[in-house]
C-alpha cells in the first residue's frame, strides 16, 4: 500500500514537533547526523541483544518490538511494550524511555501515541493509554491517547511525510532551542537564510580587502 | 562538527598497519611502534610500501577513517573508503549546479576572489617586513596586479573568464614568490611554479604540501556528503578531485605557502635534504619529508578566527567548515558560497 520511501519513521515525529529543521537534517541530510546515527545504531544494536520477553506477574514485557501501521504509513521500533492482564486479555501499554525529563511540548507524547496507533492496528485492540518514563526524574508519566493527541499525531505524520517527499530541509528557527541542539554545527542557524555568500556579500568582501591600508 | 582529528602517517616501507581490538597498531617486525585508538584518528596516509592488512583497511572504512595510499613523493595513488554515505539529495544538487554554468561560475568566482585576496594578503604582509627595497617594490607591484585582477573578476560572466583570471593571478603571485624567500642563496632559488616533477626544492615542498592539503579537503568534502570529484572551477576529469582542488584554491596561501616559507626562512629545511634526479626532478629525503609532515600537522593546530562562524577554530578545521558552508549553499540555505577571506 505504501511505497517504502513514504513510510514515516516513528522517531521522526518527536524531532519534527521539537524542530522541523532538526527533523530535516536528520532524515534528509543524514550526513550531518552521522555521528549521532552511529551512536544510535550502536545503542539499538545493544538493545536488540536484549530484545525479548519477560513476565512479571500480571504484566508481560516486550522489548525492541518492531512496529508498523498500514493505515498511517508508520514504521519503527518500540522500546518497551507492556501487556497488562485484563479480563482474560493481554492489553498493550507502550512505554517509551527518555533520558531527560518531562517536557512541556508534545513531542514525546506524539511519538508514544504513534506507537499506540501501530499497536492498535497490529493487535486489533483499542489502546487508551501508555506511559513515558523519564530517566532523569525517574518518574513515569501516564499518557492518555485522547482525540486531541491522536489528531495532532496524525497531522504530524502528514507533515513529516510531505517534507520527506519534497526533499527540502526546513529553515532554521534560530531561537532559544538552538544553543542546546547537538546539530547546531551542521545547521548553522544564525547564518542560514542570511545574505551570506550573495553577490553583494562577495563585492563587499572584495572592496573591503582592497581598501585596507 | 568534526573535531580536528589526527592523521597517522606511515612514512617508511617496512611498517605494518594492523587492527587490534578498537585500535590500529603500527608494527615493525614483531615490535609495536604505536597503538592508536581508532576514534582518535581522522585519516591514515601511507607514503610508500607499508603492509596494511585487509582487516585494518575494513576497520578504517567502518570507522570513517580515510585511508590513502600516496607515493613517497606524495602523489595520490588510492584510497580505501566505506560505502558512499551521506545525502543523495545533496550530491544531486551538487551535480545540477555543476552543470549550470552561471551557478558554477558564482561559486568559482567566490573561490577565486578569496584566493586572490589571500595571496595578496600574504604578499602585502611580507612586503611590510621586507628590508630590500627592490623586493618590497616588486611585492607591492604584484599586490597591485592582484587587485586589478580582483576588480575584473567581479564582472566575469563566464567560467572561462574566471579561470583565465585565476591563472593571471597565480602568475602574478608566483612571479614574486621567490622574493619571499630570504635563503635564496642557500639553494632555495625559486623561478616560478613547476611540477610533475618539481624542478627545485621550493616546488618540491609546495607540491608535496598541496597533496596533503588536497587529501584533507577531499576527506572534508566526503565527510559532509559532497562528491570531491565534481567541481565548479575545475572541470571534471576522471581521477581528479576537482571539488577538492576548487576549495584548495582559497586555502593554499595560509595552509601551505606560509608553511613552506617558514620552513625555508627559519632554516628548518636544508638544501642538502633534496636530491636532483637524473631527469632533473627534485626529491626530498626522508628526514626533510618527515619535517614537512610534522610542520604541516603543527600548522593545522594554529587557531584562527573564522569570520562567518564568528568562532575560533584550528586552521586544520577550515576544510571542514568550508565544505559545510558549500553544502549549505548547494542545499539552498545560503544564496552563495561564502569563501574564506583570511586575515594574515
Amino acid at each position: 500500500m505504501w511505497d517504502e520511501a513514504d513510510l514515516v519513521p516513528l522517531s521522526a515525529l518527536q524531532h519534527w514537533i521539537y524542530c522541523p529543521r532538526q527533523c530535516g537534517l536528520i532524515y534528509l541530510e543524514r550526513v550531518w547526523a552521522e555521528n549521532r546515527f552511529t551512536a544510535e545504531g550502536r545503542l539499538l544494536h545493544e538493545k536488540a541483544h536484549e530484545a525479548g520477553y519477560e513476565t512479571r506477574g500480571q504484566v508481560r514485557i516486550a522489548r525492541g518490538l518492531s512496529l508498523r501501521s498500514e493505515a498511517h504509513g508508520l514504521v519503527g521500533v518500540a522500546d518497551v511494550v507492556e501487556f497488562h492482564r485484563a479480563d482474560g486479555h493481554w492489553l498493550a501499554f507502550p512505554v517509551e524511555y527518555k533520558r531527560g525529563r518531562s517536557k512541556d511540548h508534545a513531542a514525546d507524547r506524539a511519538q508514544l501515541c504513534a506507537q499506540a496507533l501501530c499497536l492498535e492496528e497490529m493487535l486489533g485492540q483499542h489502546i487508551a493509554a501508555g506511559a513515558l518514563f523519564y530517566g532523569q526524574s525517574r518518574r513515569r508519566q501516564d499518557v492518555d491517547f485522547d482525540a486531541a493527541l491522536r489528531g495532532q499525531t496524525i497531522a504530524t505524520i502528514a507533515q513529516v511525510r510531505a517534507m520527506l517527499r519534497l526533499g527540502r530541509t526546513p529553515p532554521p528557527p534560530n531561537d532559544k532551542r538552538c544553543p542546546q541542539c547537538s546539530l547546531r554545527q551542521a545547521c548553522l542557524p544564525a547564518i542560514c537564510g542570511t545574505g551570506l555568500g550573495s553577490a553583494a556579500w562577495l563585492a563587499r568582501k572584495i572592496s573591503r580587502a582592497l581598501e585596507e591600508p | 562538527m568534526k573535531h580536528l582529528l589526527n592523521t597517522l602517517f606511515l612514512t617508511r616501507d617496512d611498517l605494518q598497519l594492523v587492527k587490534d581490538g578498537q585500535s590500529l597498531l603500527v608494527k615493525q617486525g614483531n615490535e609495536v611502534l604505536l597503538r592508536k585508538p581508532v576514534h582518535m584518528l581522522g585519516g591514515v596516509i601511507s607514503l610508500g610500501r607499508s603492509y596494511i592488512t585487509p582487516q585494518a583497511m575494513a576497520f578504517c572504512a567502518e570507522n570513517d577513517v580515510a585511508l590513502s595510499l600516496l607515493s613517497p613523493n606524495g602523489r595520490f595513488l588510492a584510497q580505501v573508503r566505506g560505502p558512499v554515505s551521506g545525502n543523495v539529495l545533496l550530491r544531486r544538487a551538487q551535480f545540477r549546479l555543476a552543470d549550470d554554468d552561471k551557478a558554477a561560475n558564482n561559486i568559482a568566482q567566490a573561490v577565486v576572489a578569496a584566493k586572490l585576496v589571500n595571496c595578496r594578503g600574504l604578499l602585502r604582509r611580507a612586503a611590510r617586513d621586507q628590508t630590500l627595497e627592490a623586493d618590497a617594490e616588486a611585492l607591492a607591484l604584484a599586490a597591485d596586479r592582484l587587485a586589478q585582477v580582483l576588480r575584473r573578476l567581479e564582472g566575469a560572466q563566464s567560467l572561462e573568464e574566471t579561470r583565465g583570471l585565476e591563472g593571471e593571478g597565480a602568475a602574478a603571485y608566483f612571479g614574486v614568490f621567490g622574493r619571499l624567500i630570504s635563503a635564496q642563496g642557500d639553494g632555495f632559488a625559486f623561478n616560478g611554479r613547476n611540477r610533475r616533477p618539481p624542478r627545485d626544492a621550493v616546488n618540491a615542498l609546495l607540491s608535496f604540501a598541496y597533496t596533503l592539503l588536497a587529501h584533507d579537503i577531499s576527506g572534508a568534502c566526503q565527510a559532509v556528503g559532497l562528491d570531491p570529484q565534481v567541481g565548479f572551477l575545475h572541470r571534471d576529469r576522471p581521477g581528479r578531485p576537482s571539488l577538492a582542488l576548487d576549495l584548495m584554491e582559497e586555502m593554499r596561501p595560509m595552509m601551505v605557502d606560509r608553511l613552506v616559507l617558514n620552513l625555508i626562512n627559519l632554516r628548518q629545511v636544508r638544501a642538502k635534504g633534496f636530491a636532483i634526479e637524473p631527469a632533473g626532478g627534485v626529491r626530498m629525503d626522508d628526514d626533510t619529508r618527515k619535517g614537512l609532515l610534522v610542520a604541516y600537522q603543527e600548522r593545522k593546530q594554529k587557531e584562527i578566527h573564522h569570520p562567518v562562524l564568528d568562532e575560533k577554530i584550528p586552521l586544520g578545521l577550515l576544510p571542514h567548515v568550508q565544505a559545510m558552508l558549500l553544502a549549505r549553499h548547494i542545499r539552498g540555505d545560503l544564496p552563495g558560497y561564502p569563501a574564506h577571506f583570511h586575515k594574515f
